[in-house]
């Protein structure tokens, strides 16, 4: 009987890897991470290995720890597996070549994934396989979900029989994230594939003192040479080994496969040679084109390394005169990419040898970091090969108006295999369900129906108010659409959020006569005359049958709250008629069963009941005549914005970054700052109305917004006499302003995320009624344009003099422009708050280095970037090297500053006759530790620059050149917990040992929050995490007190929520300590499991039960005499254990390892009890001394 | 030797004290040890309605759902494949004590909506509980709910769980009802097979300082035991269901004025908790020794003994012993003169 599974790419491989594997060692990286987690839950629920043995799990610091403790359990005996990407696949090539150099069999499973270059990217493409070629790995390439099974296995065979390591790999996202029903494997045949004496070999081989080796010898010149080419015999076998696993496997499951697949017509004369998962969309297009009669064939490569050119020329028919051998990845500077010049190669060699005549070989790039590769790019790839003179390069998919290396091709082109589909595309915004509806709408019609499902999911890259689209394809043969639903072809469109109707072409999917579903909270009878002009031509012009139905309500009167995933779901089988209605809403409810099983069936009742009266509510709207609607909300471009934003920012915004031709592209990455600011996302539902008459301008709300959407400013009363009516202004309350200070709190409105933590900081509430305080949150619906006017009107205020502000005072610093704002970072975010802060004190000189996280993605995801400039134009410098690399990169950007300065000073000194003897003295001897210093230094750099063009010093240009070096740098070096302690901590601490002024703001969520919630070595004990899904079994690591070990680092822990005050402080001193300062910040993280609201109260409980004690240690006060170390927070006043009851990722331990839970509980409560008492005894070493205020 | 027996529920027990619902119930040690202390029955923790709705919507949001925003991180919290519900936790524990305890085990639900979750009570009774506790926690403070609305939120409750079980279910109820003699009638009427009086609210309190209602547990005080007494006096004599007094018991002395009074059996929650187990065989023993000085042979002769019906002077029990009460009242010395 066969089975069908409906799954991802990353689940079909990991079955596989699992089974054959015993050791697993990992490290998170997109798109490969669920890979891991699946083992992990696997073997977290016991599941055995194919030799009934559950596998050993281990999550490593890094990809090369991962690859290290992989090369020691293979070495030593057992059968192991990892999953990597990208650069985390080029963290393992030190051990690549160790292993394969070892003969070492196993397999690394890689969703490929683009190298980071000019810019990071998560998408996939074949950049990281590509590098490893000459590690002397195996390359194996599986190009759909189907495939990832099969070779998954194949490749395990493989390199047991052939003893050379393989790396399998599938296309990140496209094949790792791709939903399809598959053929499962049986477990009888990994069985019969798996050769036990093959294993037994590998064991006998194993390192063990009972009958000792050596492995991994050093080589002089003598022999090294020969010893490398000793191993050739078992390359020259591999391929043959190959092609036998897939021929025992075809015998066993009738999937036949070969190292070359050729499709097409037998004599074909246009062949086109690709890998992955592009190899489906040229299938389905060479079947397309050879039904009308063309001359076409694919080569479907499989295996790349060892590349067999005799199996691969033999593939290809003798009739073949043209061919393009098709590359996901580039190659600066080569005459053409890895696979081309391949290909191109065999045919020479043989063409050489009189075997067969040379061929035309082209070679094109497409596909890079996901970009979509369609039946109409392959169309215009054949077309190419047609011409008499095709180009040599290409690239297809992107315009290049700069090289005009790219092929035009028709969008408008459909093969016969899409036409026979049906496709659906869904709206959904990143929280509201319909990713996991849809995924499992796919189960439902894989599992109830003989059709076949394909779904794939894009995303934007914001945390907050992210917008998703689902594209769904049902057909009665397997899919191999590898590419997104086409314009023109869904029969069904569904848009789960009113908002979009008003920002998004939603109906450019839809196909004529088809289905649009509207959830929207009017009436049936007034939705059509709400809808935007454009939208209801759409409808008329396509013909478009409009449903719509008010989930949002249906969910509230279901007791399901806001959740409207079964909802929709159940709208789209009643209306899409891909299934018997009841048998779809029977399915449906089969499924909700499956959901909540025994974890709740409350609310799989709920969810009944909602499926029950969702047709009730489900209306068909009569087509009325198309008529005049409302503007769209997001603006067509303004002349006022800058041309960069018009023309590259709002683009990408508003989904057409396809569009953008090459020469739109900034040529090195490098992009203006300041941008985010022209997004206006609209995404809160409420947005803080301030209380003018009850506010005391603590500051408070400014300081904990995470977004930079609630503002203070002071200026003179008088500026704001041409102020928009409901524009509010109080006089300053404090004395330090000048006579005639007035003061405004102002929100973005339109980028506000309605987090609403501004209202809970909120110190201040009216005497009579207790729940109205100084700033409480409105619907911003009738507050909107008048905000907007307002905040316009904010901006335009004069800039306040900083040196008449209190930077040491929360009131005083939260009058100091962010130069931070409006990030795409989650609602509520614990993280953002802190960055924004030291923008505040020290944006105008800040170099940044940023480590890859979540902060990395919210400070830099096209389109759009929150960091920003002050008035003069002012602003932090960002970058983003890697992830493990970033203290030594802001450590180079110390050394830099520091070398380019000396190097400006001594120009000053050797010219200070040209200078003036007493502007290079007062230059040369300026004390910049602080902003005045700064503030005066360039005053001095700018009287010098035009004494300089003034006069005629030879080196004067030089000097010039160096002058705003002259100006002391505040460098940053900013990262998550999974940098800081765990891939980056070699350097971090490296860094910390030198001597140099930078400044590290660690952010600790306690998780890798961007990749999911992964365990790192900040993870606290007893927390439920990936790979911690018995709880953490061991502690924190106390990062802070091991840097405040060296003794000349300036540490601190602070959690702003618990204690502002001291957080700003703290900043203060690290900036101000001229040596490495290391602020070890606590940051909620919605991976907590707590809703964001109490984002400043989880802080608040962190610190009153001893799970984040504050402390900061100056090295300036034991200079001074004093004890460096100050314990700053109060013996704990509450359990540690109220703290964990009150974060989903302690209390689900409760609930699914109940004595784990109670003995960790205790555990936490004796390590916070610990490390606190181990505090107090630091601290009452020496009576502290008060640290010098800045 | 005395006879201690009562019955509850219709259920034989060895005497009246049973450990009320409390935080002790929830660890298996601790109700093993209650029962060697001389526990007659016990009855388990309180499962709430709101415990469960809160469950629900962190696992919703959090474990079920928690595909929250981009293509990096599909959720983050790991294989929740063993994760249970507070039921199945719940079930199991009463499983458990069911399986080592040879008295009887009572299941408590708590909760104020008829949401379905009294669907539950069936799954206690198969996990072996030999009754049901229901206890509605319901604060009415809604001017549109009347007091009839609210008598029929506990009829409509008790009828749904009447519907499921066939184990007695005994009605824990608060003390704020207009006429309580006529509303337990009606409970009766409805199926109740007992009725337990009364539930202690707990009161939330003001903090000064952060102005914040803050909420902590109180434990009872003896004082509470009169308004328990009176009425456990009122109702004895006119419903044949179990009267279970619970609320301020402390000591042997509050213990027998209610089982005077009429109550069948003494619940005990706060003494235990600030005790230990040990309280329980002490006040076993104050209730004994007493029983033995005056002559008493079984519990059943002193039960209701002073019941409303029964007194000599029913006045004790209504209004005209306020005024006496009143007014038998003398300031110390010094406060007024």
């Amino acid at each position: 009987m066969t089975t069908y599974l409906n799954l991802d790419g990353n689940e079909a491989a990991a079955r596989m890897a699992y089974l054959g594997s015993e050791v697993i060692a990992i490290y998170p990286i997109t798109p490969s991470s669920n890979m891991g987690e699946w083992a992990d839950e696997w073997a977290a629920q016991g599941k055995p290995n194919l030799w009934g043995v559950v596998p050993k799990i281990i999550e490593m610091q890094s990809e090369g720890g991962a690859a290290g403790a992989l090369h020691g359990a293979l070495t030593s005996g057992a059968l192991g597996t990892s999953f990597t990407a990208s650069q985390g696949l080029l963290l393992f090539i030190p051990n690549l070549y160790k292993m394969a150099g070892e003969l070492t069999p196993f397999v690394l499973h890689v969703a490929a994934r683009a190298l980071a270059t000019h810019a990071l990217s998560i998408f996939g493409d074949h950049s990281d396989v590509m590098a490893c070629r000459a590690t002397g790995c195996a390359l194996l390439a599986s190009n759909s979900v189907q495939e990832a099974q099969d070779m998954a296995l194949v490749a395990q065979a493989a390199t047991l029989a052939g003893r050379i390591p393989v790396i399998h790999f599938f296309d990140g996202f496209r094949t790792s994230h791709e939903v399809a029903k598959i053929v499962a494997v049986e477990p009888a045949t990994v069985r019969a594939m798996i050769d036990d004496s093959l294993v037994a070999a590998h064991r006998a081989r194993a390192l063990s003192p009972e009958h000792p080796v050596l492995r991994g010898t050093a080589q002089n010149p003598d022999v090294f040479f020969q010893s490398r080419e000793r191993a050739n015999p078992f390359y020259d076998a591999f391929p043959a080994l190959v092609q036998a696993a897939m021929d025992r496997f075809g015998e066993l499951t009738g999937r036949h496969y070969r190292l070359f697949d050729y499709v097409g017509a037998p004599d074909a004369e246009r062949v086109i040679v690709v890998m992955g998962s592009a190899a489906e969309t040229v299938e389905e297009t060479v079947e397309h084109l050879v039904a009308r009669g063309e001359k076409v064939g694919l080569l479907k490569l499989r295996l790349f390394r060892p590349l067999d050119t005799r199996a691969l020329l033999a593939a290809i028919p003798d009739s073949a005169r043209s061919i393009a051998v098709l590359d996901r990845c580039k190659e600066p500077g080569a005459d053409g990419e890895p696979l081309y010049k391949d290909v191109l190669t065999a045919f020479a060699e043989a063409a050489a040898d009189g075997a067969r005549p040379m061929p035309r070989v082209i070679g094109g790039r497409y596909g890079l970091a996901s970009k979509e590769f369609t039946p109409g790019m392959v169309a215009a790839v054949f077309a190419e090969l047609a011409k008499a003179k095709p180009k040599r390069q290409f690239t297809v998919g992107i315009v290049d108006d700069v090289t005009h290396l790219s092929l035009v091709w028709d969008d408008a082109f459909r093969s016969d295999a899409s036409r026979r589909l049906q496709h659906a595309v869904f709206w959904g915004l990143g929280a509201d369900g319909t990713v996991s509806a849809n995924k499992n709408s796919i189960k439902i019609v894989g599992e109830s129906t003989a059709l076949q499902a394909q779904g794939y999911f894009v995303y934007d890259s914001k945390k907050s108010g992210a917008v998703t689209v689902s594209h769904l394809r049902f057909g009665d043969a397997p899919i191999r659409s590898s590419y997104l639903v086409e314009e023109g072809m869904a029969g069904f469109v569904a848009c789960h959020q009113t908002v979009f109707v008003e920002r998004y072409d939603l109906l450019a999917h839809a196909a004529p006569g088809g289905v649009f579903l509207l959830n929207t909270p009017d009436a049936p009878d007034a939705v059509w005359a709400g809808l935007p002009a454009a939208m209801r031509a759409g409808i008329a012009a396509k013909g478009l049958k409009l449903w719509v139905i008010d989930a949002y309500k249906v969910a509230q009167e279901a007791g399901m709250g806001r959740r409207i995933n079964t909802i929709m779901q159940t709208c789209f089988f009643a209306i899409s008629g891909i299934l018997p209605r009841e048998e779809a809403i029977a399915a449906i409810k089969k499924a909700v069963d499956k959901t909540y099983g025994r974890k709740s069936k409350r609310l799989a009742d709920l969810n009944h009941r909602a499926i029950d009266v969702t047709l009730a509510n489900l209306h068909a709207v009569p087509i009325g005549a198309a008529g005049e609607g409302a503007a769209p909300i997001v603006l067509p471009p303004d002349a006022a914005q800058p041309a960069f934003v018009r023309d590259f920012t709002l683009p990408i915004y508003r989904g057409e970054g396809n569009r953008l031709p090459v020469s739109a592209m900034p040529i090195d990455g490098t992009f203006p700052t300041g941008t985010a600011k022209f997004e206006k996302r609209n995404i809160g539902l409420e947005i803080p109305v301030w209380e003018a008459d009850l506010c005391t301008q603590c500051g408070k709300c400014v300081f904990v917004c995470p977004h930079s959407a609630i503002r203070a400013r002071a200026f003179p009363a008088e500026a704001a006499a041409d102020a928009p009516p409901t524009f509010k202004h109080v006089p300053a309350k404090s004395k330090d302003f000048p006579a005639g200070t007035h003061i405004s709190y102002q929100v973005a409105p339109e980028d506000c995320t309605g987090c609403g933590d501004c209202v809970e900081a909120c110190p201040i509430h009216d005497k009579s009624n207790i729940s109205r305080l100084a700033v409480n949150m409105a619907p911003i619906g009738p507050l909107r344009e008048q905000e907007r006017d307002n905040f316009d009107f904010f901006l335009k205020l004069p800039d306040f003099d900083r040196s008449l502000l209190k930077h040491g005072t929360i009131p005083g610093a939260m009058l100091l422009d962010p130069l931070f704002e409006f990030s795409g970072a989650c609602a509520g975010c614990g993280e953002t708050p802190y960055i924004r802060l030291a923008t505040q004190l020290f944006g105008d000189r800040m170099l940044v280095a940023n480590a890859t996280g979540c902060s990395s993605i919210y400070g830099a995801n096209l389109p759009s970037t929150p960091w920003t400039v002050n008035g003069a134009g002012r602003g932090p410098a960002w970058s983003n090297s890697l992830f493990e690399d970033n203290a030594e990169f802001g450590l180079g950007m110390r050394l830099a500053a520091d070398q380019l300065m000396a190097y400006g000073m001594q120009l000053v000194k050797e010219m200070e006759a040209e200078v003036g003897g007493d502007l290079a003295s007062a230059i040369v001897d300026a004390d910049q530790r602080s902003e005045l210093g700064i503030r005066a230094q360039r005053e001095r750099v700018a009287a010098l620059l035009s004494r300089l063009a003034a006069g005629s010093h030879p080196r004067a240009a030089e000097l010039a050149s160096l002058a705003e070096w002259l100006i002391r740098r505040s460098v940053w070096i900013i990262g998550g917990d999974g940098w800081a302690y765990d891939i980056g901590y070699g350097g971090l601490d490296h860094v910390l040992a030198l001597s140099y002024d930078v400044n590290i703001l660690v952010l600790d969520t306690e998780v890798y929050s961007n990749t999911g919630g992964q365990t790192s070595k900040a993870t606290p004990v007893g927390a439920v995490a990936k790979f911690s899904a018995g709880g953490k079994a061991t502690a924190k690591k106390d990062l802070a007190r091991i840097a405040s070990d060296y003794g000349h680092v300036y540490v601190a822990t602070v959690a702003y929520g618990a204690k502002d005050v001291h957080t700003l402080k703290a900043f203060h001193e690290a900036e101000s300590h001229a040596g490495p300062s290391l602020i070890v910040a606590y940051s909620p993280c919605i991976a907590h499991g707590v809703d964001m609201l109490y984002n400043q109260r989880q802080q608040d409980m962190a610190v009153k039960s001893g799970h984040w004690p504050l402390f900061r240690y100056d090295p300036r006060v034991e200079e001074a005499g004093g004890n460096p170390f100050r314990l700053d927070s109060a013996p704990p006043t509450q359990s540690i254990k109220a703290f964990m009851d009150s974060e989903t990722r302690f209390a689900m331990l409760a609930r699914s390892h109940p004595d784990a839970a109670e003995r960790l509980v205790a555990q936490a409560q004796k390590d916070a009890d610990r490390r606190y008492k181990g505090y107090q005894e630091i601290a009452a070493a020496h009576a502290p001394a008060a640290p010098k205020e800045s | 030797m005395i006879d201690l027996t009562t019955d509850y529920l219709g259920l034989q027990l060895k005497n009246p004290l049973v450990p009320s619902s409390s935080p002790l119930c929830k660890q298996l040690d601790s109700v093993l040890s209650l029962e060697d202390a001389g526990a007659a029955a016990i009855v388990l923790h309180s499962f709430y309605e709101e415990e469960l709705i809160a469950e629900d919507a962190m696992a919703e949001r959090f474990l079920l759902h928690a595909e929250l925003h981009d293509g990096e991180s599909a959720g983050f919290m790991p294989d929740h494949g063993k994760y249970e519900s507070s039921i199945d936790q719940y079930l199991d524990h009463l499983r458990k004590a069911k399986a080592r305890l040879s008295i009887p085990v009572i299941a408590s639900l708590n909760g104020v909506t008829p949401s379905g979750w009294v669907d539950l009570g069936k799954e206690m009774q198969a996990a072996g509980a030999d009754a049901l506790e229901l206890n509605v926690y319901h604060v009415a403070a809604n001017p549109t709910e009347s007091g009839d609305d609210v008598e029929a939120r506990y009829l409509a409750l008790l009828t749904e769980l009447k519907q499921v079980v066939s184990v007695p279910i005994i009605m824990k109820l608060p003390p704020f009802f207009s006429s309580l003699p006529h509303f337990v009638r009606r409970l009766e009427v409805s199926g109740a097979n007992g009725v337990s009086l009364f539930n202690r609210f707990f009161q939330p309190d003001i903090d000064l300082d952060g102005l914040e209602m803050v909420e902590q547990l109180q434990l009872s005080t003896r004082e509470e035991a009169l308004l328990r007494i009176r009425w456990i006096a009122i109702l004895r004599g006119q419903t044949p269901m179990t009267l279970a007094a619970t609320g301020g018991v402390h000591g042997h002395e509050e213990a027998l004025k209610l089982l005077l009074a009429g109550a069948d059996v003494v619940h005990l929650a706060s003494c235990l908790l600030e005790h230990g187990p040990a309280r329980l065989s002490r006040i076993l023993e104050g209730i004994e020794a007493w029983m033995v000085e005056r002559e008493y042979e079984s519990l059943a002769q002193l039960k209701g003994s002073m019941c409303l019906s029964k007194l000599r002077d029913p006045s004790a029990l209504a209004r005209q012993s306020y005024i006496r009460v009143l007014d038998s009242f003398t300031p110390r010395p010094g406060v007024w003169r």
